[in-house]
């Protein structure tokens, strides 16, 4: 059996030779959450793709490069691709890397698992992309997926619901292996209210992976049995109705987008005292911040769906729930703020990126307390000013703080400095686009353009020339970012452990770049090294 | 070579099963779509099934002999421990979703239809005459008029059934731990003939409601709600009978020490939660 041959190598930093063994049968943490981070950006830039078409075909209006149906397959896979394929396995690569290096655990608790976890990704994206050169196409009914509409797919449905089954496998594997790393392999000493909140967030996220998940399975399972078994779930001639699919999608998608965005607020809370060269406000506060909007997470699902017809209680209730919301959120947000507040701050790449997630996540916390206003929703619902919203929180959001966590770990992983100039190109190329982009769709959705559209009115023509500018600029900018990352990869200044001055945690213990086993069993835990050891 | 100590965590390395489950899980699923969509027949959803059933043996296999070799220690055991529980939570949400529609239909869709509270209008102008009483296969008669199964016949011997298979599986739990390994298997091997029993009488209600009752997956939303909860809860005890044939025949091989057993605790927990789930069933497809 392999562990036999290999188990001499364990305890020295020796990587496996030749590249399937390296990487097709890893179970090493390091490697296998590079895998996922190289996947999320090839996702990102085949999404991406997808983006900047759309954006072309709304430069002007009328048709001039796609038909509607191939527009509507873009803005469903776009969707579907950013989400599952972008932004969720970029954060379980960064978890993959930094919880055990964080914790002081030798791996993950379920190296194995941790395997199966990434490598089932591909083979589901390579599903669901599939459907684009089969009959039909790909899927055009929204990311959403709502029946009837998505009902009446071609043959793309069952390929539709089979990578989607895949995805929620590898999800809740991935979250298991999370939850039993944090909860089971901390090194001694590491207790619980002194966990980095990159852990903390992720511990809480890989709750909600669990719990929505399997939600999501059963809502594209009932698609599949409705669309090929026949029967009625949400058919009302049969007694069951389009609406509880909302229901139960909802159900799953609200917790979802909080999957997305709590890994990044764990990011952010790691960079701000970092570079504030302070430690974080209110520590225990933002670990009960977060649980409490896991919580808040479930019951607020029908904020989505206030123009569908639900009776005025359900409307009240979501209503308020949602804004409940807005404390905890608020509450992070003035912890960061306070963090920053008279710190030694100096501005390097993450820190740039992580003021600039504070700053426009906010914007989009904003807009998203307008949405949850049920009557004004009636006006922006389905409107380009909920894509403007939902971009903010997930681009300025969760994929800023994505790029300031590479920024801030690339020379913990490559043992090289990047190239800090060019990373400020790289920032404010990105952060002046993006405001370009998506900054003139809410104006364009408060003044009525529909979202998901091919073509549209004259007097939405000039906001959406500016947005598609902005995306072009946009989505270029970040091929700089991956010519700096592979850069760094390659070559450059020798990183030292500590790499920056103010960075706590015991990751910054260990050498640069990390050997490939970091920790033994009862790795040492010193309090001084950790952010948050002696606060408590 | 040199065996963990109880200090060390055992790291896996050179895992070869999980790219092969991979592959499995992509020929199923690309060949389940094919034959969904009529292109081609089962065989490559067959061909994908078998690679992963293959994959399970080997997986299995693999940990069942680093378990057996002394590999794991304490830690080790609790990391399986949280992965089986939480694998079982991620379930209790799977079957959540199709509770969730029965109660949805029940207490909201199908009632409005009716014309009941705000659905009025969608009564009066839609369904004129439709009375949205449950059991029901909506306003259009979708499959035709059909026969619910009565709860206190069959269901009722499955429950019987089912919980007495929860109580052979606790006795063979207590046979283990004083090891005790002739009551351990026959209390064993009585609990999987109580779990195939129960899936060969689902299957003759099955047919039965096909053949007499005209309940079939087309009947509206009772058939929708009745086979998808109930199809898959037999699928769920299939899959667990089988498991505790495997945990079966590895005590006959002599596995499994009474402090040491975790698969077999890990089977039972989930044999209990298909339990559970049947009385759930039981209680509100059947007899509600």
């Amino acid at each position: 059996m392999s562990h036999a041959t290999t188990h001499e190598h364990d305890h020295h930093d020796e990587k496996p030779k030749g590249f399937v063994k390296r990487w097709l049968l890893t179970t090493n943490h390091k490697d296998i959450g590079t895998l996922y981070l190289i996947f999320a950006l090839i996702m990102f830039f085949i999404g991406g793709a997808m983006a900047l078409i759309i954006r072309l075909e709304l430069f002007q209006p009328g048709l001039q490069f796609v038909q509607p149906d191939f527009f509507n397959q873009l803005t469903t896979v776009h969707a579907l691709a950013m989400i599952f394929g972008a932004v969720m396995p970029a954060f379980v690569g960064l978890a993959n890397w930094m919880i055990p290096m964080m914790i002081g655990a030798p791996d993950m608790a379920l190296p194995r698992m941790n395997n199966w976890s990434f490598w089932i990704m591909p083979f589901a994206f390579a599903i669901l992309l599939s459907t684009f050169f089969m009959d039909g196409g790909a899927p055009a009914a929204g990311w959403t997926m709502y029946p009837p509409l998505v009902l009446q797919g071609g043959k793309n449905v069952a390929f539709m619901v089979f990578a989607i089954h895949l995805m929620g496998i590898s999800s809740i594997m991935g979250a298991i292996n999370i939850i039993a790393t944090v909860l089971n392999m901390r090194a001694p000493g590491m207790d619980f209210l002194k966990m980095p909140l990159f852990v903390w967030t992720w511990l809480i996220t890989a709750f909600l992976l669990i719990a929505v998940m399997p939600v999501l399975a059963g809502a594209v399972t009932m698609i599949l049995t409705d669309h090929y078994f026949g029967t009625s779930f949400f058919n009302a001639a049969g007694g069951g109705d389009p609406v509880l699919y909302q229901h139960i999608f909802w159900f799953f998608g609200h917790p979802e987008v909080y999957i997305l965005i709590l890994p990044a607020f764990g990011v952010i809370s790691e960079i701000i005292p970092a570079f504030a060269r302070k430690p974080l406000f209110g520590y225990t506060a933002m670990v009960y911040a977060t649980a409490s909007i896991a919580f808040l997470s479930f019951i607020v699902w029908a904020h989505h769906m206030f123009t569908v017809g639900m009776p005025l209680g359900g409307e009240l209730f979501f209503m308020y729930a949602t804004m409940l919301i807005a404390i905890p959120t608020g509450v992070k947000i003035f912890n960061w703020v306070s963090t920053m507040w008279q710190g030694a701050m100096t501005f390097e790449a993450p820190m740039l990126w992580a003021i600039a997630f504070v700053v426009l996540f906010t914007i989009g916390g904003f807009s998203g307390i307008m949405l949850a206003i049920a009557p004004a929703d009636f006006q922006y619902h389905d409107t380009y000013f909920v894509v403007a919203h939902f971009h903010y929180v997930l681009v300025t959001g969760a994929v800023f703080a994505i790029i300031a966590a590479v920024y801030y770990w690339l020379p913990k992983w490559t043992g090289h400095m990047y190239d800090e100039k060019l990373a400020k190109w790289h920032f404010w190329l990105s952060v002046i686009s993006v405001n370009v982009l998506f900054f003139p769709q809410h104006f364009l959705g408060l003044a009525g353009m529909p979202r998901r559209i091919p073509d549209y009115a004259t007097q939405f023509v000039e906001f959406n020339m500016i947005s598609s500018i902005g995306a072009f600029v946009f989505g270029f900018s970040q091929l700089l970012f991956v010519y700096l990352v592979w850069k760094t990869a390659k070559g450059g200044e020798k990183a030292s452990s500590r790499v920056w001055k103010g960075a706590k945690g015991l990751e910054w213990t260990v050498p640069s770049p990390a050997p490939h086993h970091t920790f033994q069993d009862n790795a040492p835990v010193n309090d001084a090294d950790l952010a948050h050891g002696s606060a408590h | 070579m040199s065996q963990a100590t109880e200090s060390t965590y055992y790291v896996p390395h050179l895992a070869k099963w999980p790219i092969v489950g991979s592959v499995g899980l992509t020929l199923a699923a690309v060949g389940g779509a094919l034959y969904l969509n009529g292109d081609t027949g089962p065989w490559l959803l067959y061909a994908g099934l078998a690679v992963i059933v293959y994959m399970m043996f080997g997986w299995f296999g693999e940990v069942i002999a680093e378990s057996e070799g002394g590999m794991y220690n304490q830690r080790v055991d609790t990391s399986f421990r949280m992965g089986m529980i939480w694998f079982i939570f991620s379930e209790v949400m799977f079957f959540a979703v199709f509770f969730g529609a029965l109660f949805y239909a029940r207490m909201f869709s199908v009632p409005w239809l009716g014309g009941e509270g705000t659905g009025y209008a969608t009564g009066a102008l839609l369904w004129q005459g439709y009375e949205g009483v449950w059991p029901t296969n909506g306003p259009a008669n979708l499959g035709g008029e059909f026969e619910t199964i009565p709860a206190f016949g069959l269901p009722l011997i499955n429950t019987l059934i089912l919980l007495t298979s929860g109580l052979t599986v606790t006795l063979a739990h207590h046979a283990l731990k004083k090891s005790n390994r002739r009551a351990l298997v026959g209390w064993l091997l009585a609990t999987v003939v109580l779990g195939f029993t129960f899936v060969y009488l689902q299957a003759t209600e099955y047919i039965e409601a096909y053949h007499e009752l005209n309940l079939t997956l087309g009947s509206g939303i009772y058939g929708s709600t009745f086979f998808m909860l109930t199809g898959f809860h037999g699928l769920h005890v299939t899959l667990g009978a089988i498991m505790l044939l495997v945990i079966a025949i590895r005590a006959m091989r002599g596995h499994f020490t009474p402090e040491h057993h975790f698969a077999f605790e890990a089977v039972a927990w989930y044999w209990h939660f298909v339990d559970v789930v049947w009385l759930a069933l039981f209680i509100f497809v059947y007899i509600l």
